[in-house]
């Protein structure tokens, strides 16, 4: 059901903008035959546009989804983990530089991961983390990269910071290459399939875990670097859109119980759904102006998100 | 069957000088207590012998192989542990926590199959659990989370049993189901190495006793050549009567 949602909403993202068109236009389209200008259209402007938004909200769920399980702790995300707090200044660094866009990506990306590191070895201190401590140490660092963000936002020149702000609440206007996004999508949620059983036992804890026979340091390690490839190449796509891996994970939840075998799988289409609707939501509603993407996520997930934590036992 | 086995181990607790070098054999249909007084190291004895923790020196052998050889899947198709703590992050139903004991035996690809759901209802019933199958863990009572644990624990079919307070939060009927359901399960070839508190529980259901005292000495033998009352005092530092009742010590402080 999650994937055809999935792919009514690319289908929508493709046939819904400032030049509307018809389900047979599509389809000619698609074809070859009718006119040029919607074959452009799809296959060099809309079509991209929604494969990104799917991937990346694909890519920020399952991150989330990953996290949270990691941590046991359902405030875990991303964005809490600083992770892409790291990724901003990066980017901001390279915007402020006045550098192009491949070096805006190509320092976001190393920007979170110099923050993925800095989190995970920091919180390693002298004996072994822990999940709140691991969490305590994502949460400052996160709140360590907001001032640096605001102290370049206030140095930065007037003509350069609406550039800057749609990066930070995340914009796909600028993402016209999905393929990096969905070569680390789908082969890492083909490797955490099979892990979905280990992950539900290492939700309960990790001397329960290793009792029941599975590997716990291992386990944990790869699952907190897949975590954060994940969110890297998220914000190297769309810059930092929020709530995307706090929110669909734990909707999820709500509804299917927490299996981690369904809720992956699951988070990757209702993630990939949700950005792809957000999205086309954001260069319509407004048009010809466009909105960042982060805006509508948060306007959509968090009235959803409190109806169904208030509607659960 | 299986044999885990301590070899000169010494229990690691930081802090604490090296304690007395543990050598023992639990042997197959063996019913062991350990008794100590908090903070004795109870539950981290407990753990170093499941591989949990890294003994600080010596080695624990399960089947003559040390752990530090085994990978945890393999021991833990022969060992399960019943813990003194919990941790439910995540809502789960009673049946889906006692499904995952057969966590270790199916391969990553493999869903559970119905023998063992039929194992994780069997576990069920023998609990009593069997009305609260879909109800949430966090929502049960203690007593009713300390047999969810036993059960989870039952349905991973172990031949050695490492339980931490197996009669925690119980109510005295299901204290005496629980060590009956113990009883059974030697009696059918596995052993049974538990920490307790109830003195009269440890006198009257295991076999073989262990006293741990704080300063990491240990004494222990077959259980009615432990239970010398002189013995027992200096272990709790508390003066205790001793009755008999039906031909069994019963100790009560005073």
């Amino acid at each position: 059901m999650l994937a055809a949602l999935g792919a009514l909403a690319l289908l929508v993202a493709v046939t819904v903008g400032s030049v509307s068109m018809s389900l047979t236009e599509l389809w000619m389209a698609v074809a070859g035959r009718g006119d040029p200008l919607f074959g452009e259209l799809v296959f060099s402007l809309r079509l991209p546009r929604a494969m990104a938004a799917f991937a990346t909200g694909g890519l920020l769920a399952l991150a989330g989804a990953l996290m949270q399980v990691l941590l046991r702790n359902p405030l875990a995300d991303p964005y809490v983990l600083g992770i892409s707090g790291g990724a901003a200044v990066g980017a901001l660094a390279s915007m402020l530089l006045g550098l192009g866009t491949a070096m805006v990506s190509g320092s976001a990306f190393a920007g979170a991961l110099l923050s993925t590191l800095l989190v995970f070895g920091l919180a390693q201190g002298r004996g072994s983390w822990t999940p709140t401590r691991l969490l305590l140490t994502g949460v400052v660092i996160a709140a360590g990269w907001g001032a640096v963000i605001t102290f370049m936002l206030s140095l930065s020149p007037a003509d350069r910071l609406p550039g800057m702000l749609y990066w930070l609440m995340g914009d796909l206007s600028y993402a016209r290459s999905p393929w990096l996004a969905w070569l680390v999508l789908i082969p890492v949620l083909i490797v955490t399939l099979p892990l979905g059983r280990s992950l539900n036992v290492l939700a309960r804890g990790p001397l329960q875990a290793a009792a029941l026979g599975v590997a716990v340091k291992p386990l944990a390690w790869l699952v907190y670097g897949l975590a954060s490839l994940l969110t890297a190449v998220a914000v190297t796509t769309a810059g930092s859109v929020g709530f995307v891996g706090l929110i669909v994970p734990h909707m999820l939840r709500l509804v299917l119980g927490n299996d981690q075998r369904i809720i992956l799988p699951a988070s990757v289409m209702a993630g990939g759904a949700l950005l792809t609707i957000a999205d086309t939501l954001a260069r319509t509603l407004m048009a010809p102006e466009q909105l960042p993407v982060g805006v509508i996520t948060a306007l959509l997930g968090v009235p959803t998100f409190l109806f169904l934590l208030y509607r659960s036992r | 069957m299986a044999i885990l086995e301590a070899s000169n181990m010494v229990v690691d607790i930081p802090g604490r000088a090296a304690g007395q070098p543990f050598t023992a054999r639990i042997l197959p249909g063996q019913r062991w207590g350990v008794l100590g007084p908090n903070g004795a190291g109870k539950s981290t004895l407990l753990h170093t012998l499941a591989g949990l923790r890294p003994p600080r020196s010596g080695q624990v052998l399960l089947d003559g192989e040390c752990l530090t050889q085994l990978r945890r899947r393999q021991l833990a198709q022969k060992l399960a542990v019943v813990f003194q703590e919990r941790q439910d992050s995540f809502p789960a139903t009673v049946q889906e926590t006692v499904l995952i004991g057969r966590h270790p035996f199916l391969s990553p690809w493999q869903r559970e199959s119905g023998s063992d759901l039929r194992l994780a209802n069997q576990a069920m019933d023998a609990l009593s659990l069997r009305l609260l199958s879909d109800r949430l863990v966090s929502t049960l009572s203690g007593g009713e989370r300390q047999r969810v644990a036993i059960a989870t624990a039952l349905t991973q079919q172990p031949a050695i049993w490492l339980a931490d307070e197996p009669t925690n939060h119980l109510d005295l009927h299901h204290q005496v189901a629980v060590m009956e359901l113990l009883h059974r399960q030697a009696e059918q070839g596995a052993a049974v190495f538990m920490c307790l508190h109830d003195l009269n529980l440890a006198a009257r259901w295991c076999d073989h006793l262990l006293l741990l005292y704080p300063d990491g000495e240990l004494c222990f033998g077959p259980a009615d050549t432990m239970l010398v009352p002189e013995a027992l005092e200096r272990l709790y530092d508390q003066k205790l009567s001793v009755g008999q009742i039906n031909g069994a010590p019963v100790f009560v402080p005073g």
